[in-house]
C-alpha cells in the first residue's frame, strides 16, 4: 500500500510529468510562463484544484451515474476553481491580475479532467490525492522550468515571488541584451518544443 | 469600419491561438491531417459563435441581474457543455451530413479552452451584444485560420527528416512558434 502510494505520487514528477510526458493542458503552460513567479502561481492553483477534485470525484465514484459523469466532474472542478479564484483575488491580487482569464480557464484544463476520468474515478480517495498531488507538483515544476528559461533569456531576470527579481543580468553585465523573442508568443512555442526535445533525449525508463 | 477593425484585431493581431494561447490542445491534437483540421475548425466556428451569444445573455441578464457574478465560471462551463450536447443532438436529427463531417470533434469542444476563453474575453472587454457576437465569430475564424494553416505546414513537416528527439509534438511546437512569429508581423496594423 505504502509502496504503491509512493509510486502514484512520484510518477507525476518524472515518468508522467505534464505537459512533457502527458501532452495535456498546454494553454496555461504557454500563456503564463513569462516569469517564474507566474508559473509557480499557476502551478499551485492547478495543484489545489487537482487534489480536491480528485478527492471528491474518488469519494463519489460509486454514486455518480456513468452516463452523466463528465458533466458531474466539470461541476466539481468548476466549484474548486471558483474557490481558488476568490482566494487569489483576496490574498494575491497582483498575481491574480497577471494570470487573468487563465484562472477560470483551469476548468477546461484537460489535465484536471483527464486525471478525474482516468485515475480518480477508478481508485480510492487516498490514492487519488497522491495522484493529484504528484501530477500537480510535476506541472508546477514544468511551468517553473519553462518560466525560468523564458524569463532568463527574454528579460535577463529571475522572479520567484512578489514581483521583485532575485537575479538580474543587468547587474552582472551592463552590455547584456535580452532576447525578447522568448517572452513573446512565438518564444513560448519554440521554448516548450525545445524543452520537450531535451526531455526526449533522456530515456524515460 | 469599427467592425472591420474588430475583425482584423480578432482574426490576425490577437489571434486566439497564436497570440493568446487558447485552444492549444486541439491545435496540436487535430492538426496532423488536413481533413481533421477542417472538421475541427468548422465545429469551433459553429459552437464558439453560439456560445458567445448565449454566455453574454446569461452574464448580462442572469448573473449581473441577480448579483451572483462569482458563479460565472460554473455557469459558463455548464452553458457550453449543454450547448455542445444540444448542437450534437440537433445536427444528428436535422443535418446528418454535417454531423458526420464534424464527427468526434463536437464533444471535444467542451474542453476546448478557446471557446470558454472567447466568452470570458467578451465579458472582460465589456463588449455590447452585437460586438460580442461579432468578436466571438471573428475569434473562431482566427482559430480556424491558424489551425488550417498549421495543418498544411505540418503535413509537409511529416514528410521531412526530423532529428529523433524533435519528432512529433516537439517539432510541431517549434513549427507553431514560427507561424506565431509570422503573425506578429500584423501587430500595429490597426
Amino acid at each position: 500500500m505504502a509502496q504503491s502510494l509512493a509510486k502514484e505520487f512520484t510518477k507525476g514528477l518524472w515518468a508522467e510529468i505534464p505537459p512533457f510526458r502527458l501532452v495535456l493542458g498546454l494553454c496555461p503552460v504557454l500563456a503564463v510562463t513569462k516569469t517564474v513567479e507566474n508559473g509557480i502561481g499557476m502551478g499551485m492553483a492547478t495543484t489545489f484544484v487537482l487534489v480536491f477534485s480528485n478527492l471528491l470525484v474518488s469519494m463519489l465514484r460509486n454514486v455518480i451515474p456513468a452516463k452523466v459523469r463528465i458533466a458531474c466532474y466539470i461541476v466539481i472542478i468548476a466549484t474548486f476553481v471558483t474557490i481558488v479564484e476568490l482566494v487569489m483575488q483576496a490574498f494575491t491580487y497582483p498575481l491574480f491580475l497577471k494570470l487573468g482569464i487563465f484562472i477560470p480557464l483551469i476548468v477546461v484544463n484537460c489535465i484536471v479532467l483527464g486525471r478525474a476520468e482516468a485515475f480518480a474515478s477508478k481508485n480510492n480517495p487516498i490514492m487519488a490525492i497522491a495522484d493529484g498531488l504528484g501530477i500537480g507538483i510535476g506541472f508546477t515544476l514544468s511551468l517553473s522550468v519553462l518560466g525560468a528559461v523564458r524569463e532568463f533569456l527574454g528579460a535577463g531576470t529571475i522572479t520567484i515571488w512578489g514581483g521583485t527579481p532575485v537575479f538580474d543580468m543587468a547587474t552582472v553585465s551592463s552590455s547584456f541584451q535580452p532576447f525578447s523573442f522568448m517572452v513573446e508568443a512565438p518564444g513560448a512555442f519554440v521554448g516548450l518544443g525545445l524543452l520537450l526535445a531535451i526531455m526526449n533525449l533522456i530515456p524515460s525508463k | 469600419m469599427a467592425y472591420f477593425e474588430l475583425a482584423i484585431g480578432c482574426i490576425l493581431i490577437n489571434n486566439i491561438l497564436l497570440a493568446q494561447f487558447l485552444g492549444c490542445c486541439p491545435f496540436l491534437g487535430t492538426s496532423k491531417k488536413m481533413e481533421t483540421a477542417v472538421g475541427m475548425a468548422m465545429a469551433v466556428v459553429f459552437v464558439m459563435s453560439m456560445a458567445g451569444i448565449i454566455t453574454w445573455v446569461v452574464d448580462t441578464y442572469l448573473l449581473k441581474g441577480l448579483d451572483v457574478e462569482y458563479l460565472r465560471t460554473v455557469s459558463f462551463i455548464l452553458v457550453i457543455a449543454s450547448l455542445v450536447q444540444f448542437v450534437e443532438m440537433f445536427l444528428k436529427k436535422s443535418m446528418p451530413a454535417l454531423y458526420a463531417g464534424l464527427g468526434i470533434f463536437l464533444p471535444l469542444i467542451t474542453t476546448n479552452c478557446a471557446v470558454m476563453g472567447a466568452c470570458l474575453l467578451n465579458i472582460s472587454n465589456e463588449y455590447t451584444f452585437v460586438t460580442a457576437t461579432a468578436a466571438s465569430f471573428f475569434y473562431a475564424l482566427g482559430f480556424g485560420l491558424a489551425l488550417i494553416l498549421f495543418a498544411g505546414v505540418r503535413e509537409r513537416v511529416n514528410l521531412a527528416r526530423v532529428p529523433k528527439p524533435l519528432q512529433d509534438t516537439s517539432i510541431g511546437l517549434v513549427t507553431a512558434g514560427i507561424i506565431a512569429l509570422s503573425f506578429t508581423a500584423f501587430k500595429g496594423m490597426v
